[in-house]
């Protein structure tokens, strides 16, 4: 039994040790908040926010074709646009490799595409490593969202597209998934303006935190890619979301403008569903109530 | 400590939740007991009784209902006023926290006040107060931060915690008027531990 478990652990190790060595580690830093590694295969260059084991790829680039899109999680967030297909403002909370950001300004080269990001390192590396050139269209904001947001609804600023996606799987900002906020959010939204949120799949905290999204938004349409473990939620100010015929019409006309990302759009509708599969009687995670790390153990 | 970690809960909806609202939240809790200490030890020169320890409890309590009542008021009108959240927060946590806070810590020199009976023991009883309020506090931050949260609203928690102080004010007091002297060490041993959790 302890030879068949040593083994099993030799054989674990060295998947992990041959793997790690297929990259290059290119660049390593530690944040504030995290360790931060970019690293570097022949076709990849990754930003992974290195947490025990699990190396966790935020965001990657093909070094190839710098514009396409790598992870399916991140072509998934461009859903939105079926929702909401004119963008004159987008807010994007939590920058990573800067890959929505950029994909949405060359898609949208008059809108203007604010990120907010807390870490400073993330958005030196995305500079770097990831050609995340800011401009005055293209912006930045080193700040807690939670703070961004409020002061962008002081200042009167509203957007069209808001994609939540702050959250490393490691940790959750707790003052980020509560029905305070996505209010905030909802006021910061375009009468037409659309939400999506990358969100958590497995754990307890899948009940809740969908919950707390529908209490907020109402109707709510999900996506998961049969490629991808993650979901993503998309809700609409108004709370009326279009119908899925006219989900199907968005994805045919917008198609071919997100190819060249590697985003199939026009098969996306297929995917989107406005089923509640979650416990819709589990309890909303409130700025009183918002213990998402400890719901969100396996 | 229950009450700082919370503290971090109820700053993040208006200053976030970077390692600067910890700071701010850590630096108001430190310095609000270094005042309560030296206000603590000057107070039980006069006449300390078990009574006016009470009071202690009481006040301190009365001094933690704004954090529930008016916490977002306050912190609106310091978000509006301050643009830098460092700062922001630094005031929120001053003007929610450093009064109760303050109250709290005259407790802890207080204690060693009414329990110790010669120079002799002083150190051993100071000992023993740092011992049960430590102690109070390391359990008190344990169970709020792995359970408390999971279980209850915040506001919930903290209305217990002013409930508890409100008891045992009141204990000493009765305690004071009921069984005068005899039953002090007890009552003060016991206190500390409950203010500090």
């Amino acid at each position: 039994m302890n030879r068949a478990l040593l083994i099993a652990w030799l054989a674990v190790v060295s998947v992990i040790s041959t793997e790690a060595l297929q990259a290059d580690v290119i660049h390593r830093e530690k944040s504030l908040y995290r360790n931060i590694e970019i690293t570097e295969t022949n076709e990849r260059r990754c930003l992974i926010f290195a947490v025990r084991q699990t190396n966790h790829n935020q965001s990657c680039i093909d070094l190839a074709d710098p514009k396409k899109i790598v992870f399916p999680y991140v072509r998934m967030t461009l859903a939105g646009l079926l929702v909401q297909p004119e963008i004159e403002r987008a807010l994007i909370v939590g920058l990573g490799g800067g890959t929505v950001p950029l994909t949405l300004s060359e898609l949208y080269p008059d809108a203007v595409i604010d990120s907010v990001e807390i870490d400073p390192a993330v958005v030196r590396v995305a500079e770097e490593h990831f050609g995340f050139k800011p401009n005055e269209k293209l912006t930045v904001a080193v700040q807690d969202a939670r703070v961004f947001v409020r002061r962008q609804l002081a200042r009167g600023h509203r957007y069209d597209y808001i994609l939540l996606d702050a959250f490393t799987g490691e940790y959750i900002p707790e003052h980020l998934m509560t029905k305070e906020f996505l209010t905030e959010i909802k006021r910061l939204l375009t009468k037409d303006g659309v939400v999506v949120a990358n969100t958590f799949s497995s754990s307890r905290l899948y009940h809740h935190e969908s919950a707390t999204y529908a209490d907020v938004f109402g109707e709510l349409y999900t996506m998961r890619l049969p490629t991808s473990g993650n979901r993503i939620i998309l809700g609409a100010r108004s709370g009326n979301l279009p119908t899925k015929d006219i989900l199907e019409q968005r994805a045919n006309t917008l198609g071919s403008a997100l190819t060249p990302f590697g985003v199939a759009l026009a098969a996306f509708p297929k995917y989107i569903t406005d089923r509640v599969d979650w416990d819709s009687g589990a309890a909303v995670l409130t700025d009183q109530y918002a213990p998402a790390n400890l719901l969100n153990r396996p | 400590m229950s009450v700082e970690l919370l503290g971090g809960r109820i700053l993040a909806p208006y200053f976030g939740s970077s390692i600067y609202v910890w700071g701010s939240i850590i630096t108001i809790f430190m310095m609000a007991l270094s005042v309560g200490y030296l206000i603590g030890g000057r107070l039980s020169l006069h006449q300390p009784s078990l009574f006016r320890y009470g009071l202690f409890f009481i006040i301190a309590a009365i001094a933690l209902t704004p954090v529930i009542v008016f916490a977002n008021a306050w912190m609106d009108a310091v978000f509006v006023r301050i643009e830098d959240p460092r700062y922001g927060s630094l005031v929120a946590s001053t003007v929610l926290f450093f009064i109760p806070t303050a109250i709290l810590g005259m407790i802890a020199p207080y204690s060693v006040r009414l329990v110790v009976e010669s120079t002799t023991t002083s150190g051993q009883v100071a000992g023993a107060l740092y011992f049960v309020s430590t102690l109070g506090s390391a359990l008190g931050t344990l169970m709020t931060s792995f359970y408390l949260v999971l279980w209850f609203d915040m506001n919930t928690i903290i209305s217990v915690m002013i409930a508890a102080l409100l008891i045992a004010g009141v204990a000493a007091m009765a305690a004071d008027r009921f069984f005068p002297i005899e039953d002090i060490g007890n009552q003060t041993v016991t206190n500390p531990m409950e203010a500090n959790a």
